[in-house]
């Protein structure tokens, strides 16, 4: 089996060669190992020493003060410690939450634990291009709202949503202001000094970091206050307890610092890629992209090939490293809900195939990409019955399917 | 997900895909699934004097177990009267080609195609 070339950059990314050396010389007997908790020896302030330098790391990257940072197991633990820390400590204000379809289910599962929980939360429809349209966020606003969760880059269609705009009707009508960042942190430039953000989950491996680490960014002015979701030694200011990963922080530190000094340059390059990439299928016939094709970052991709069933495509492709939207790679049956929600058709949702490039994405692996695609889309639309349906001009949607 | 030899086999080089006259007399087509859930079989079958299948063609949109499936399908009915290929059972597939429970419902569905055109071979009669 040859190894297939890695297109799937929103799923995880590689640790990066720099990152990985660091993190080693925080483990073993002659590195720094210490708890940065013991405060009273020399191990235990060399590890303290890395957390905070890690941690100032990190604030750099989003323009935040060092103290306005959690550290956290990764992305899914931020937004359940912010949603429910937020719905948690203010419910005397308030038990409405708004937030969006297309989020990451780690913001969609803990709304509808908090619906368990006697919570009532509105979600939102996005415009067709994904994106969230502000004036049907301000109808939803009412009276006893909370918290609005609204992520900044979508993990499966690329978009990039307005958050200053966002996060200024959320000041006007004193809501608070959650954002999941897993996706844009190194991608898209973030000034926290400056946007009206409360509070902001981070991953370290979508970006070259570790897998197993994050950050909640909880801001100090105004204060936001949280109920803490894990309880213990009172770590990171009572709000996340638990021995702090030294080696993982140190990882997560270093690749915001990468991505500090190198995202711009980063950026013009990957975005070439992609313009390739898009440029190798656009005079294919009915193929769709999936997302607003401006305000998107530049690494992603997702693009439906109609008639071709997106799992069997990806089969066929499997030189290449992609995801689909298609139900047959997920264990639900379902097709992705976040093409449903842009209001896609099931066979064009079925039919996606997300690809996201990054940091060690070449031009030969996107021209391979371009020839193997064109190749097996081809033969599989050879295969289908839609496409001969389709070339005949029958109109898919007027058909009567025997649903099973 | 990680697929048997036997559905590779049958994805990587599918048997008798093509396209028989859905209006000749001795020809059915069965149609079945919906785009919607991600998987449509065309299963033909073109039976000759005897009432058996001589030929029999399949197009399918769908996972590569649903191309198995039915690719299988149009191998096991050649040969085979209308009354013992209605007999194939979804099971039968399932079982040649050693699909994960997640996948049954493609088997379940070549049974479905190759009823769907025994029906309308009969209905032609």
């Amino acid at each position: 089996m040859t190894i297939p070339t890695y297109m799937d950059y929103s799923a995880t990314t590689p640790v990066d060669k720099r990152v990985a050396e660091k993190m080693m010389k925080y483990l073993t007997m002659d590195g720094d190992f210490g708890n940065p908790a013991s405060n009273s020896h020399y191990y235990g302030w060399q590890a303290d020493e890395a957390v905070k330098t890690a941690r100032k790391q990190v604030a750099d990257l989003i323009g935040a003060d060092p103290k306005e940072i959690v550290w956290t197991s990764g992305a899914t633990e931020s937004d359940n410690l912010a949603i429910k820390g937020i719905a948690h400590f203010y419910k005397k204000k308030g038990k409405h939450i708004i937030t969006l379809k297309t989020e990451h289910k780690a913001v969609l599962d803990t709304c509808r634990q908090l619906e368990r929980e006697g919570y009532e939360v509105t979600y939102l429809d996005p415009m067709a291009n994904g994106l969230l349209d502000l004036n049907v966020l301000k109808d939803a606003i009412r009276e006893d709202t909370v918290l609005i969760s609204i992520m900044h880059v979508n993990n499966e269609i690329g978009v990039i949503q307005d958050i200053e705009a966002i996060g200024n009707l959320c000041r006007e009508h004193k809501i608070f202001f959650h954002v999941d960042a897993a996706q844009s942190a190194g991608k898209v430039a973030i000034n926290l000094s400056e946007l009206p953000v409360d509070l902001m989950s981070f991953s370290a491996h979508k970006i070259y970091g570790p897998k197993g680490i994050g950050v909640l960014y909880v801001r100090r002015k105004p204060r936001v206050r949280l109920e803490a979701q894990m309880h213990g030694g009172g770590h990171e200011r009572g709000m996340r307890s638990g021995t702090l990963a030294t080696h993982q922080i140190v990882g997560m530190g270093e690749a915001f610092a990468i991505a500090r000094s190198e995202m711009n340059e980063e950026n013009k390059r990957i975005a070439v890629l992609r313009d390739r990439l898009l440029a190798g299928f656009v005079d294919m016939e009915a193929v769709v992209v999936n997302g607003d094709e401006k305000q998107r970052i530049p690494g992603n991709l997702n693009i439906s090939f109609n008639y071709v069933e997106g799992e069997s495509l990806m089969m066929a492709i499997n030189d290449i490293a992609v995801s689909s939207g298609s139900a047959c790679t997920s264990s639900s049956l379902e097709p992705s809900y976040v093409l449903r929600a842009l209001g896609l058709s099931d066979e064009l949702a079925h039919s996606s195939i997300r690809f996201t490039i990054g940091r060690y994405t070449t031009e030969a692996d996107v021209d391979k990409a371009i020839v193997l695609v064109r190749e097996k889309v081809d033969k599989l639309r050879d295969l289908s019955p839609l496409w001969d349906m389709y070339k005949e001009g029958i109109d898919l949607s007027k058909v009567e399917w025997s649903a099973h | 997900m990680a697929y048997g030899e036997k559905v590779l086999d049958h994805y990587e080089n599918p048997r008798n895909v093509g396209v028989l006259d859905k209006d000749a007399k001795n020809v059915g087509t069965g149609m079945v699934g919906a785009p919607a859930c991600g998987d449509v079989m065309r299963l033909q079958i073109q039976v000759d004097d005897n009432g058996v299948i001589e030929e029999a063609k399949f197009k399918t949109y769908g996972c590569g177990s649903a191309i198995a499936s039915s690719s299988l399908l149009t191998e096991w009915v050649k040969g085979k009267t209308l009354d013992e290929a209605a007999q194939i059972k979804n099971s039968d597939i399932a079982e040649e080609l050693s699909l994960p429970p997640v996948k049954i419902h493609c088997s379940v569905l070549a049974e479905d195609a190759i009823k769907a055109a025994i029906s309308d071979i009969k209905s032609k009669a």
